[in-house]
């Protein structure tokens, strides 16, 4: 496996982000948060592993940046339906070690989900997206999308051995 | 999501690169311009222009070539390619003889390298054998190598493999195919 040239991400992928960016920050800041993630992702591109889920690592870091900005400007992030559940364990670019790799084991335990539930669980619980926006995104319902959420959430507990 | 977003989405890809540029994490910017041989496209690193491919090479794979062998951090921006375009038309216009554009070979080494350094010497409208090239790269014998050393540059144009032919003064091979190789040497003997 090969990482592919960062332009093919920004193609795939910018798109999604503009969504994160959008729902987290509102119409004002999401244009920064947008050029913040694919600035930060660009820096650290290199170094991703060649089997990464490159849509979970940007979907965090493009949350995260989303947060920064609105913080930087003294506002309130916009708030979402409902906030994840735990706070997550997903490094950024620069982060730790061992949150990277733990990053890395998230994503890629991620990316073994079957295809709504890994898509409903990197928008909801990395991206922030409430269920509707999610919806929106995988088509069907908002309680579908919700649905396969949580059990994407419950197969991520199986597969990484936490405690129900 | 609407048109509106395509249209949003391209002004963020052009901020981007702006941006990547300044922090200087634009390894590899790159554009394609029309040419009478088709399609090309030119990409530079920070050094200097380190690819230049035609349309039947196949883009996407020039391209990740190019993320494999030099850099990931790979975006299109036509800025740092805008003096090569620039050259370029002039010479497919006839008004330049030559190239004046740092360059990068990052992508060739050894030998082939050394032949590649050769290929500016031939002057613009004659033409040379894989022979005569072999000869003045030190090894007379290595026709073969010098052929791979053409069929592999990777900066064709501005290193004029064009201008490197059979000693029967066939044309042999051109990445850019046959009909290409002959367009420039017809337009080199017409300026």
């Amino acid at each position: 496996m090969m990482l592919l040239p960062f332009e093919t991400v920004v193609r795939t992928h910018g798109r999604t982000v503009l969504r994160v960016c959008l729902s987290v920050a509102g119409a004002d800041d999401a244009d920064d948060a947008w050029s913040e993630t694919f600035l930060s992702a660009l820096d650290a591109y290199p170094r991703l592993p060649a089997d990464a889920n490159v849509e979970a690592w940007l979907v965090t870091i493009a949350r995260r940046k989303a947060i920064d900005v609105v913080r930087a400007r003294g506002r309130r992030p916009v708030t979402v339906e409902r906030l994840p559940e735990e706070p997550s364990t997903l490094g950024i670019p620069g982060a730790l070690d061992d949150e990277r790799a733990a990053a890395e084991t998230v994503a890629r335990a991620v990316s073994a989900l079957p295809g709504k539930q890994r898509q409903a669980v990197t928008y909801h619980y990395l991206g922030g997206l409430p269920y509707q926006e999610v919806a929106d995104i995988i088509g069907g319902t908002t309680d579908a999308a919700r649905r396969a959420a949580a059990d994407g959430i419950s197969a991520l507990r199986r597969t990484m051995g936490a405690r129900p | 999501m609407t048109d509106d977003t395509t249209l949003h989405l391209e002004e963020l890809h052009t901020r981007l690169a702006q941006g990547a540029q300044d922090a200087g994490l634009l390894d590899i910017a790159y554009r394609t311009v029309d040419s009478p041989v088709g399609e090309l496209l030119l990409a530079a690193t920070e050094r200097g222009i380190v690819r230049i491919a035609f349309h039947r090479e196949g883009f996407d794979d020039v391209l990740q070539t190019l993320s494999t062998k030099v850099s990931p951090r790979v975006l299109r921006s036509p800025a740092r390619l805008d003096a090569a375009a620039t050259e370029l038309e002039q010479y497919f216009e006839g008004k330049r003889r030559g190239f004046d554009l740092p360059l990068d070979f990052s992508l060739s080494h050894g030998f082939r390298r050394a032949v590649q350094g050769i290929l500016p010497t031939i002057a613009y409208g004659s033409t040379a054998s894989y022979a005569q090239v072999a000869a003045a790269a030190g090894s007379p014998r290595a026709m073969r190598a010098v052929g791979s050393a053409c069929a592999t540059n990777p900066l064709p144009l501005v290193v004029p493999c064009h201008r490197v032919l059979r000693t029967d003064g066939s044309l042999g091979g051109y990445a850019g195919g046959l009909e290409a190789k002959s367009a420039l040497l017809h337009l080199e003997s017409a300026a």
